[in-house]
C-alpha cells in the first residue's frame, strides 16, 4: 500500500490536467512511469514465491530468501507433488469442477430462455430472485446450509460418508445453487439480444419449444458459454469457503483448499509451500495465458449490461 | 454512490407489459409438450436455488432467532432464563443473541471494526487505483496490453494462494520486505502477519494486489462501451481530460458505477480466505466471516448465535444488493 500510494502523485497529473487534444509528452512519460511500477509490484510477490521454490531449502535456510541463487533446484515440485499427494487433490478439483461447470450452464441457459422467451409471470421477480442468490456473501447461508447438509443423506455411490456433508456431490451442489443466478443474469441479457425474427421463422417452421432453446437458441449463445465457462471453472477451481466448511476430512477436499492443511504438513520447510502453491497455480495460468480473452469477456458480460 | 437505499423489490416485482417491443409467447398458447419443457426448464433450477440458497438465507434469519447447539430439535417453545443450558435447547431466544454478540462477545465490535476497515481501504484505495489503471490503459499508451495482462494476473488466483505467495514477502527473518528495509535481524524483524496491530493492513495490501486487477478490468469493459463522440464532443467544447472524465465519462458510467459499488462492498463482505489461510481469523484478523463460520464448524457449535452474525452480513449486503437490482431491473421494465 505503502508504494501505491508513493507512486500515484506522479501518475495524477497523468489523470489530471495535462492533455486536452493530444496527451502532452510528460503526461504519457508519467503514465509510463506509473504503469511500470505497478506491473513491478504486481509481478513481484509471485515471482519471488516462484524464486523461493525453485532453491534448495539448504540454500535459503543459509543465505535467506533475498540472496543470489547458489543452486537452482525442480526437486522441490516433484517433492512436492509426492509427499503431499497433490495428485488425488488435483483429481477432486476436477470431479468437482467439470461436472459443476457442465451442470449450471446447462441449467442456467435453461432458465434464461424461458425466462426471456416463454411469457412466465413473474417474468422479473424469478429474475431477480436467481440474480439476487449469487449476490449474497456465502456466510450468510452457510449455517443452516451446514445443517442440511448433516441431514441429507445419499447412496453410497454418491458419498463415501452416506451425507451430503464431506461429498465431492455436495460441493458440486452447492457451487451449481450458487453460481447458477450470474450465469441465468448473464445469459438472459445475452438470449435478448437475439432478433425475435429468428423465433418467428423457427415458428413457421414449425418447432416446438425444445427445438426453438436446443438448435436454435443454444448454438447462438456459443460465445457467452464459452466466456462464461472460463470464468467458472477458474472461480469453482479457486473455490475456498465452501470447500473448508462442507468438508471435514482433508483427503477429499479440492486442490484449493486442501492449501492449508499443506502449510501445516509443510511447516519446517517452506521451500515445498512455494512449491506447492505454485503447482496448485498452474490451471488457473493455463486459463490466464490461453483464455484470457475469454475470461475478461466473461467478466464483461456480467457487468456492462448490468 | 446513489442515495436510493430504498428497497425497490415490489416495483421492480411486477410483470413487465411489453406488446410492442418483444412479443414473447404467451405461456396460454403453448401446447402440452411445450408446457411440459418449461417447467423442466425453469423447475429444477429453482428447485435448486430455492433450497440450497434461499432456504438457508431465510432459515439464518430464523434461527438467529433461536438458542441451539446443532443437537436435538428445534421447538417452539421460550427459553427458560436461569436454566442450565443443557435443558435450554432448540427453544426461542428472541433477540438475546445479538444482544449478546453486541454487549458480551469480545470478538464481535473488532470484527466489526475491521470489517469497515476492509471497506474502507477497498473504497478508498483497491477500486479508485483499479480505476486509474483502467482509465491509463484505456488511453491507448504504449504497452497498455501488457500492463493490462499484468496488473490483471492475481484476479486469476484464488485468495488461498494469494495469502500463501505473500507469506513469502512478509516472512519474518527472510521476507523480501523485511530484507530490503533492513528489519530481518532477529531482534528487530517485523512480524507483519503476526503482529496484530499490523496484520490487518498486511492481509489489506495483499487484498488491494488483487481487487485493483478486478475493478480495473471491469471498469475498463465499461469505458470500451462509452460512446466516443462524447469523449470528442467534449473535447471540441475546450474540456480537458480531467473535466471529461469526470464530467461526462464518469457519469455515463453509472451502471458500471453501480455494478463496481457492489463487487467492492459485498467483497469486503465475503473477505474470508485470506485471513484464513494467514492465521484462521485470529489475533487482530477478525472479521464476522470468521466469527459466523467459527460458531458453526468449531467445537462449540452456536448456531442460533452464528446465525445472528450471519444476519448483520445479510442486513448490511442487502443495501448494496437492493441498489444494485433497483437500477438493473427499473431500465428492464422501461425498456
Amino acid at each position: 500500500m505503502t508504494t501505491d500510494t508513493l507512486s500515484r502523485p506522479i501518475a495524477e497529473p497523468a489523470a489530471g490536467p495535462s492533455g486536452p487534444r493530444k496527451p502532452k509528452p510528460w503526461g504519457q512519460i508519467a503514465s509510463q512511469v506509473f504503469l511500470i511500477c505497478a506491473s513491478i509490484l504486481w509481478l513481484l510477490p509471485i515471482a519471488f514465491a516462484l524464486y523461493v521454490a525453485v532453491r534448495p531449502y539448504s540454500d535459503t535456510r543459509k543465505y535467506g530468501y533475498v540472496s543470489m541463487p547458489h543452486h537452482i533446484t525442480f526437486k522441490n515440485f516433484s517433492d512436492a507433488w509426492t509427499q503431499s499427494d497433490m495428485g488425488h487433490f488435483f483429481w477432486n478439483s476436477v470431479l468437482i469442477t467439470v461436472p459443476a461447470v457442465i451442470i449450471v450452464l446447462a441449467l442456467a441457459s435453461g432458465v434464461a430462455f424461458v425466462l426471456t422467451r416463454v411469457n412466465v409471470k413473474l417474468n422479473v421477480a424469478l429474475l431477480i430472485l436467481f440474480t439476487a442468490g449469487n449476490l449474497l456473501p456465502q456466510q450468510v447461508i452457510i449455517t443452516p446450509l451446514y445443517r442440511i447438509y448433516l441431514k441429507i443423506h445419499l447412496p453410497g455411490f454418491l458419498s463415501g460418508s452416506g451425507l451430503m456433508y464431506n461429498s465431492l456431490f455436495g460441493l458440486v451442489v452447492i457451487n451449481v445453487a450458487f453460481q447458477l443466478g450470474f450465469c441465468v443474469f448473464v445469459l438472459s441479457n445475452y438470449m435478448k439480444s437475439i432478433p425475435e425474427e429468428m423465433y418467428e421463422a423457427a415458428l413457421v417452421d414449425g418447432a416446438g419449444l425444445w427445438t426453438r432453446f436446443w438448435k436454435l437458441t443454444l448454438p447462438l449463445c456459443r460465445p457467452a458459454l464459452a466466456a462464461l465457462a472460463t470464468l467458472l471453472t477458474t472461480w469453482i477451481y479457486n473455490d475456498f469457503f465452501w470447500a473448508i466448511t462442507l468438508m471435514s476430512s482433508g483427503d477429499k477436499r479440492p486442490v484449493t483448499s486442501a492449501l492449508a492443511n499443506l502449510q501445516g504438513q509443510f511447516v519446517s520447510n517452506q521451500n515445498l509451500i512455494a512449491a506447492a502453491a505454485m503447482i496448485a497455480a498452474v490451471p488457473t495460468l493455463v486459463v490466464y495465458v490461453l483464455l484470457q480473452k475469454q475470461f475478461i469477456a466473461g467478466l464483461s458480460l456480467g457487468s456492462s449490461k448490468g | 454512490m446513489s442515495s436510493t437505499s430504498q428497497t425497490p423489490a415490489p416495483a421492480a416485482a411486477v410483470t413487465p407489459a411489453q406488446p410492442k417491443v418483444r412479443r414473447r409467447r404467451g405461456i396460454r398458447r403453448l401446447n402440452t409438450r411445450d408446457r411440459v419443457v418449461v417447467a423442466l426448464l425453469l423447475g429444477i433450477p429453482l428447485l435448486l436455488d430455492l433450497v440450497f440458497v434461499w432456504f438457508p438465507a431465510i432459515g439464518t434469519v430464523l434461527l438467529s432467532f433461536t438458542k441451539w447447539n446443532g443437537v436435538g430439535s428445534l421447538h417452539t417453545k421460550t427459553c427458560q432464563p436461569n436454566m442450565p443450558s443443557i435443558l435450554n435447547n432448540g427453544c426461542w431466544y428472541g433477540v438475546q443473541n445479538y444482544h449478546q454478540a453486541a454487549t458480551i462477545y469480545p470478538e464481535f465490535w473488532p470484527a466489526v471494526r475491521h470489517n469497515l476497515i476492509w471497506l474502507a481501504v477497498f473504497v478508498l484505495i483497491a477500486t479508485p487505483l483499479g480505476m486509474l489503471f483502467a482509465v491509463l490503459i484505456d488511453r491507448g499508451i504504449r504497452g497498455s496490453r501488457m500492463y493490462q495482462s499484468i496488473l490483471f494476473l492475481p484476479v486469476m488466483l484464488s485468495l488461498a494462494l494469494v495469502g500463501i505467495i505473500w507469506e513469502f514477502m512478509y516472512s519474518q527473518n527472510f521476507g523480501l520486505i523485511n530484507t530490503v528495509i533492513g528489519r530481518n535481524g532477529n531482534d528487530n524483524a517485523i512480524d507483519w502477519l503476526g503482529n496484530p496491530h499490523l496484520n490487518l493492513w498486511a492481509v489489506l495490501v495483499e487484498a488491494t494486489w488483487r481487487q485493483a486487477g478486478y475493478v480495473m478490468v471491469l471498469y475498463l469493459a465499461g469505458l470500451k462501451a462509452v460512446d466516443p463522440t462524447l469523449r470528442e464532443a467534449a473535447l471540441m467544447d475546450g474540456a480537458n481530460a480531467w473535466q471529461t472524465f469526470w464530467r461526462v465519462i464518469f457519469p455515463v458510467m453509472r451502471p458500471i458505477n453501480i455494478v463496481i459499488m457492489v463487487v467492492t462492498v459485498i467483497e469486503s463482505l465475503r473477505a474470508f480466505d485470506l485471513v484464513y489461510i494467514t492465521n484462521k481469523g485470529i489475533n487482530g484478523l477478525e472479521l464476522l466471516s470468521v466469527l459466523v463460520t467459527s460458531n458453526i464448524v468449531g467445537e462449540t457449535q452456536r448456531v442460533g448465535f452464528g446465525s445472528a452474525l450471519g444476519v448483520v452480513l445479510l442486513v448490511i449486503s442487502l443495501v448494496p444488493i437492493s441498489i444494485f437490482l433497483y437500477q438493473t431491473f427499473r431500465r428492464e421494465e422501461s425498456r
